[in-house]
């Protein structure tokens, strides 16, 4: 208790004393360049919200040891809003009253951006969210932006794959949690536009320890391929009970597969020939040299991991892609202005980041297209690269 | 597939998944049958076994791994009856030792000390857990008092919260499976166009020899009646001078023994990792009600039958709803037969849960 009291006036005061260092110059030439975070590091999208506000404290402070941008440093005021909508509406209030920072990057979930969304567009605050929901950026609000890939992208890239290969009949299996729905979801929204029907469609218990059940249903619908949508370890068991009750057909996973723990868990036997549409952050060794994203992939991956000695994530790219973005604008506008970043930041081309190759322009806000997903399988127990 | 091949594959998906309730449900019985409590930390039983199979299976033929899975999960059933069960009126040597060993554990397992070279971190943990031991056993002596079922029920899942949490930090968060005991994943027998997996038949396997060996060893030998005696009146057992503290350690180890073995044999199946172990034991909890607590033939049989329920409820309606259709059908059964499908009522008056 005492020392709270004792330590809470000293950061505050610190607090103050760079507001009051920084806050008039934020929008003039001179001074630091003030950034707001809204990232959930505690409670229950931790997992999501660490690595994204760790990212940008090892990117903020790299550039400032660099020199800034434009010769200016970068000051982030980090809010923690334990994935609460609540939170994250009060913290994106002060940000834009108080603190009147430059962008604020996140919210992590989709949930608090949604909540967050409308506040900002009132506001003329820039935000670069690093949830996946479409409906962030779909229909297009000027000051609102995201990093993360569509779910629907990765329905698009496998529809696209069977297409190819002339499958018109599969069957779909999804998890009961929010991930696996969604994809469940995109899949269904989209199978027509390619010609494809869904015979079957089973959802299970995420918890579930074998799943003979459900196949032996999609097995008598007689599909010609099966997609699987979760991120549990169902995901390992669910390929080894299509081959054991002897199914040959392909073996559709959602973008969630991309852990070789699950290809271990499989076996490497079963887990040959799964295809699955990833982002290229988990695949940087087999991508070849010529790929723009590999250069900027290996240095964030080599980066994070020597700093934090922990495994890089997707989430904390989705971070990396806002603030590098965010940086690449206002070194286009050659200003600080709010707006001007703006403008700069929505005509953005071939910049590539961890997430994909991002294209802004006034009618998108997210930038990537179906080529932010590469199309994977498994070779003898490793992730290649799939061609048809 | 035609219908009478659709309904076998149906019948054989229900065994795979009700091999899985069954073999985790007999666990629940041992315990059981000598204090009258749920074990809840039965499910981290299983997933000790079969992670620790898995680490040595590395290096060792399968076998051996698995017996080495059995005898950690045994010896930790013993240290947990020890520290968490048993009542001691005076300062226990032994005990001391066991809390000792489980606070060495935790400050491994934490690697507190893992930035020192491996032999003294291990001195330094030793330094940390001794007092620990000696101090944790002087207060248990203070304060403990001799608990009730209901009380002995909630150690239980703190003991199972533990072992789950220090179980994260020992194997991550990652999911590892135990390698197929015969060919690999994709090896199937095809009987007349039905496809069974060989590790289903070890599963079922495994089931009958435990069942099997649980009774022969509760009807014939002096252990087993003694343990019998025990769960019937405690305080007529110890009267006639059987010594009630050492079975009730002995079937703690007996039942981690038996998880432990469920755990490596449906590792390969299903898959392991730190946090399964709770809906291992909702299911196996289940399971063991359903079929009548206490009865292991019963809880294997009642697993099985869930199982083929299971499957057929997801050939009718969608799998979404399987649940809710197999707790009604479950509701309904206990409604009528509370003592569970084979479970005698006189029996179950005699018993506080």
């Amino acid at each position: 208790m005492k020392r709270n009291w004792l330590t809470r006036p000293a950061l505050g005061a610190a607090f103050l004393a760079a507001i009051f260092a920084a806050g008039a110059c934020s929008s003039s030439g001179t001074g630091t360049i003030k950034i707001g975070t809204l990232f959930a590091v505690t409670g229950g999208a931790s997992n999501l919200g660490a690595p994204e506000q760790k990212t940008i404290e090892m990117l903020v402070a790299e550039i400032n040891a660099q020199g800034g941008v434009d010769g200016r440093q970068i000051e982030v005021v980090y809010k923690d809003t334990q994935a609460k909508n609540e939170n994250a509406i009060s913290f994106a209030k002060q940000l834009i009253e108080e603190d009147k920072v430059l962008a604020i990057l996140g919210p992590t979930t989709s949930g608090e951006s949604m909540g967050v969304k409308d506040l900002c567009e009132q506001n003329k605050m820039l935000l670069i969210s690093c949830a996946a929901a479409e409906t962030i950026t779909t229909p297009v609000s000027p000051h609102i932006f995201k990093t993360p890939q569509n779910d629907a992208l990765a329905a698009m890239k496998i529809f696209e794959d069977m297409k190819g290969k002339g499958i018109t009949k599969i069957g779909v299996l999804n998890a009961n949690s929010g991930f696996g729905k969604g994809g469940k979801a995109q899949l269904e929204k989209y199978a027509p536009q390619y010609g494809i029907t869904i015979a079957a469609a089973e959802e299970y218990n995420k918890d579930a320890k074998d799943l003979s059940d459900v196949v032996t249903k999609i097995k008598s619908a007689g599909v010609q391929a099966v997609v699987n949508w979760s991120i549990e370890p169902a995901q390992a068991i669910v390929i080894k009970n299509i081959r054991q009750l002897g199914m040959k057909q392909p073996i559709y996973q959602s973008h969630g597969f991309g852990n070789i723990k699950y290809v271990e868990a499989a076996g490497k036997e079963a887990a040959e020939g799964v295809i699955f549409p990833c982002g290229r952050l988990l695949a940087i060794d087999i991508l070849p040299d010529s790929n723009p994203q590999k250069a900027v992939l290996r240095k964030y991956k080599s980066d994070y991991e020597s700093k934090y000695n922990e495994e890089v994530s997707t989430f904390g790219g989705h971070a990396y892609d806002a603030l590098m973005l965010l940086i690449q604008s206002i070194k286009n506008a050659g200003s600080t202005d709010p707006e001007k970043v703006r403008d700069a930041l929505e005509q953005i081309k071939n910049f590539p980041g961890t997430g994909g190759i991002f294209n802004f322009s006034p009618t998108d806000h997210n930038g990537l297209t179906i080529d932010a997903f590469e199309m994977f399988t498994v070779h003898d127990g490793k992730f290649a690269l799939y061609t048809k | 597939m035609t219908g009478i091949v659709t309904i076998f594959q149906y019948i054989i998906s229900g065994l795979a998944q009700g091999s899985i309730y069954a073999v985790v449900a007999i666990g629940f019985n041992i315990i059981y049958n000598s204090t009258g409590i749920i074990n809840f930390a039965q499910g981290e039983f299983v997933v000790l076994g079969a992670m620790v199979s898995i680490t040595f299976s590395a290096i060792f033929p399968l076998w051996a791994a698995i017996a080495m899975g059995i005898a950690v999960a045994s010896l930790y059933g013993a240290l947990v009856e020890i520290v968490f069960v048993k009542y001691a009126r005076a300062f226990s040597p032994l005990r001391a030792i066991c809390l000792a060993s489980i606070v060495f554990i935790l400050v491994s397992a934490s690697g507190l000390f893992s930035f020192l070279h491996p032999v003294l971190s291990i001195l330094f943990g030793l330094a940390v857990a001794l007092p620990f031991g000696a101090g944790g056993e002087f207060l248990l002596l203070r304060f403990q008092k001799e608990q009730n079922v209901l009380q002995l029920i909630i150690i239980t899942i703190g003991v199972s919260i533990l072992t789950r949490e220090t179980m994260k930090h020992v194997w991550g968060k990652d999911v590892f499976a135990l390698r197929y005991f015969t060919g690999t994943a994709i090896t199937t027998i095809s009987v007349g166009g039905v496809y069974i997996s060989p590790q289903l038949l070890w599963v079922l396997g495994t089931v009958t020899l435990v069942v099997a060996g649980l009774y022969l060893f509760y009807k014939y030998t002096l252990v087993g009646k003694a343990m019998r005696a025990v769960s019937l009146d405690r305080k007529a057992a110890q009267l006639c001078g059987i010594n009630a503290r050492l079975l009730v350690t002995l079937s703690f180890i007996l039942s981690a023994a038996i998880g432990a073995l469920a755990g490596a044999v449906t590792s390969p199946q299903t898959s392991t990792d730190y946090k399964m172990g709770s809906s291992f034991a909702i299911n196996g909890f289940t399971v063991a009600i359903l079929g009548g607590l206490g009865n292991s033939f019963a809880a294997a049989l009642a697993g099985l039958l869930l199982g083929v329920l299971e499957s057929f409820t997801t050939a009718i309606v969608p799998s979404s709803y399987k649940e809710v259709v197999v707790i009604i059908i479950m509701l309904l059964i206990l409604f009528f037969k509370p003592s569970g499908l084979f479970g005698k009522r006189e029996e179950r008056t005699l018993k506080e849960f």
